[in-house]
């Protein structure tokens, strides 16, 4: 067998292997949302959407849970998505290329891989007592904003790199001024990545239990939140209630709140996909 | 594009207001007047109680909003010390730490038992030799000595088989663990270190079911729920007083005490200050009357009638102690 023989028998192996792995991952997904799929899916019915949590699995619903998570989400956005765009212009296109700017560049990398239940007690200290918030929604979504502000400025970040220098020199040879270059050029043309940046990093919040636990979010509402300064509970706290109680009901319930959780999840992703399609062909250079 | 970016932070605005106004129901129906919030945090032991009594409090007294959250008997008395909530869940009494929290921000107090919850002692199914147990036994496997010595069943019991024991229970955070070891080894939050914990009791009873040489313990609920894949373990405490030999778990037992010293007591406390309120009030009164029905409906054991008479009676006492 000669070298190139060899080479290519290493290559075929390596596909194989490859589809191996994808292989792999996706059977575990395809097994984990099949068996909530069965379990849950008889469960998911208008009433069950519509009510309130209570001791009999039947007529247990997660409307407050469902309502709380859609504020928490939407205060989550109108909080992080400005500063985090905003912190990635700067940090990008005006910050100055020096140590400092190197420090801070490192530092907000490492923040997107702390541990969600630290940023829980940031905010139970910082947001929930010392600024007054308590266990409400603000305080949740003040917390949750601090967790996904790295990711949204670092991906903006990337999303701006990515905008060919030619673009931003034509700009300035024309006469614009910085601000000009990124509002007319940069931000439209970057727009589907940062989009994408802000979408998974919503993603993520939507999932976090552990901070909102330490901020002191609720597991039973009685109530539908009407304000930010109310006190919530969220899907995820809703499921990992029902998951932990001995009856077979709630374990079914708690399939049917994941299958929820996901749909919402989806949406959001398929909103997510439909701007950055819809915003990438107004872009031709 | 400023269009667009607009429209992107309305969106979720606009979303978010049209689901909450439509979901908000001002309901007027309901038989009282009393209105207000009552904060309930603690023990996820004692939430489905206490999620139970606020379902059916709810229904008639509509204007009073109970909440009630699930940060642990121990998360809920570093709350409670600090005022932040009206009443904490307990699966345990308080600790002189914790009680000493309070103490120093000026919260006093009252402990109320608001129903029973047995621990079980349960084994695989597949498991023949155990048929009971006794506390020293039980002692024997959890106390903090045991670690790495005590691993195989005839160690236990002579005639028991020379086979691995594989150990599963609640995990050091719970009230259950603190009751357990207070119980068994004699000393509150002191075992062995080696042993499959969960806070999750569902992951124990999954455990010990596929496991044939198990020995674990939760509340009796989950046996229980689990009943074909489970097999419970009479326990001997060898004190003929309270009921001889071993002693199956059951409503029976736990009610009159036999089952002794697994069974326990379930608490909530109460802030002073809250206790002032008139909607705080109606609503231990509520709890104190209706608690042994819903606690059994929820997997636990409902005190006797004298004993919840003897409850709202300390309660009374204390709101007029309070007054003065």
């Amino acid at each position: 067998m000669n070298s190139s023989q060899k080479n290519r028998l290493k290559d075929n192996a390596f596909k194989y292997f490859g589809i191996g792995c994808t292989l792999f991952g996706l059977l575990m997904l395809a097994i984990f949302l099949g068996n909530i799929l069965i379990e849950g899916i008889g469960r998911i019915d208008w009433g069950f959407i519509t009510s309130f949590p209570s001791r009999n699995p039947g007529k247990a619903g997660i409307l407050p849970a469902l309502i709380g998570t859609l504020w928490i989400m939407g205060l989550t956005a109108i909080i992080a998505i400005p500063l985090g765009i905003s912190a990635g212009i700067y940090l990008e296109e005006y910050g100055k290329k020096n140590r400092l700017a190197n420090i801070l560049e490192i530092n907000i990398s490492n923040l997107a891989g702390v541990p969600s239940i630290i940023y829980g007690l940031l905010g139970l200290e910082i947001f929930g007592r010392i600024m007054g918030m308590g266990g409400s929604l603000l305080a949740g979504a003040s917390t949750l904003s601090l967790l996904i502000l790295p990711i949204i400025i670092v991906s903006t970040r990337e999303a701006l790199k990515a905008v060919p220098t030619s673009i931003k020199e034509a700009s300035f040879a024309m006469g614009a001024s910085k601000w000009q270059t990124v509002w007319y050029q940069l931000l439209p043309a970057s727009f589907g990545g940062i989009v994408t940046g802000v979408i998974l990093a919503l993603s993520r919040a939507i999932g976090e239990t552990a901070p909102l636990i330490v901020i002191g979010a609720l597991a039973y509402v009685p109530f539908v939140p009407s304000s930010p300064a109310d006190e919530f509970s969220v899907l995820p706290i809703q499921i990992f209630n029902w998951i932990g109680r001995p009856q077979k009901g709630f374990a079914i319930n708690a399939a049917s709140a994941i299958i929820i959780l996901l749909l919402v999840t989806f949406i959001l992703n398929g909103f997510a996909m439909f701007l950055r399609n819809r915003w990438q062909r107004k872009v031709k250079w | 594009m400023t269009k667009t970016l607009l429209k992107l932070l309305i969106l979720p605005i606009t979303a978010i207001t049209m689901v909450s106004c439509g979901g908000k129901k001002t309901s007027d129906s309901g038989n009282s007047n009393l209105s207000g919030d009552i904060k309930i945090d603690g023990s996820s032991t004692v939430f489905p109680i206490t999620e139970a009594v606020a379902e059916d409090y709810k229904a008639q007294y509509p204007d009073v909003k109970v909440t009630v959250g699930l940060s642990g008997t121990g998360g809920g008395f570093k709350k409670f010390g600090r005022g932040e909530i009206d009443i904490n869940d307990a699966s345990r009494s308080i600790k002189s730490v914790e009680d000493s929290v309070c103490k120093a921000n000026n919260i006093t107090h009252l402990e109320l038992k608001v129903a029973f919850d047995g621990l079980a002692v349960v084994v695989n199914p597949k498991n023949t030799w155990v048929n009971d147990i006794t506390v020293a036994e039980l002692k024997m496997i959890w106390e903090p000595a045991a670690q790495g010595k005590i691993k195989y069943w005839n160690q236990i019991r002579p005639e028991w088989p020379k086979e691995e024991i594989h150990l599963f229970g609640a995990g050091v955070e719970s009230g259950t663990y603190d009751y357990f070891t207070e119980a068994i080894v004699g000393k509150s939050h002191s075992s062995r270190g080696d042993y499959t914990a969960s806070e999750d009791d569902n992951v124990l009873v999954q455990g010990i079911s596929t496991d044939k040489l198990a020995l674990g313990f939760f509340g009796i609920a989950y046996f229980e729920a689990n009943k074909d894949k489970l097999k419970v373990v009479p326990v001997d405490d060898q004190k003929d007083e309270n009921g001889k030999g071993p002693i199956t778990p059951s409503i029976e037992t736990v009610k009159n005490k036999t089952y002794a010293p697994l069974g326990r007591p379930l608490f909530i406390y109460v802030n002073s200050s809250a206790a002032k309120r008139p909607e705080v009030q109606s609503f231990i009164d509520f709890y104190l009357t209706n608690g042994g029905a819903l606690s059994q409906e929820v997997g636990y054991i409902a005190m006797t009638d004298e004993e919840y008479t003897a409850e709202k009676a300390k309660f009374n006492e204390f709101v007029k102690a309070l007054a003065k």
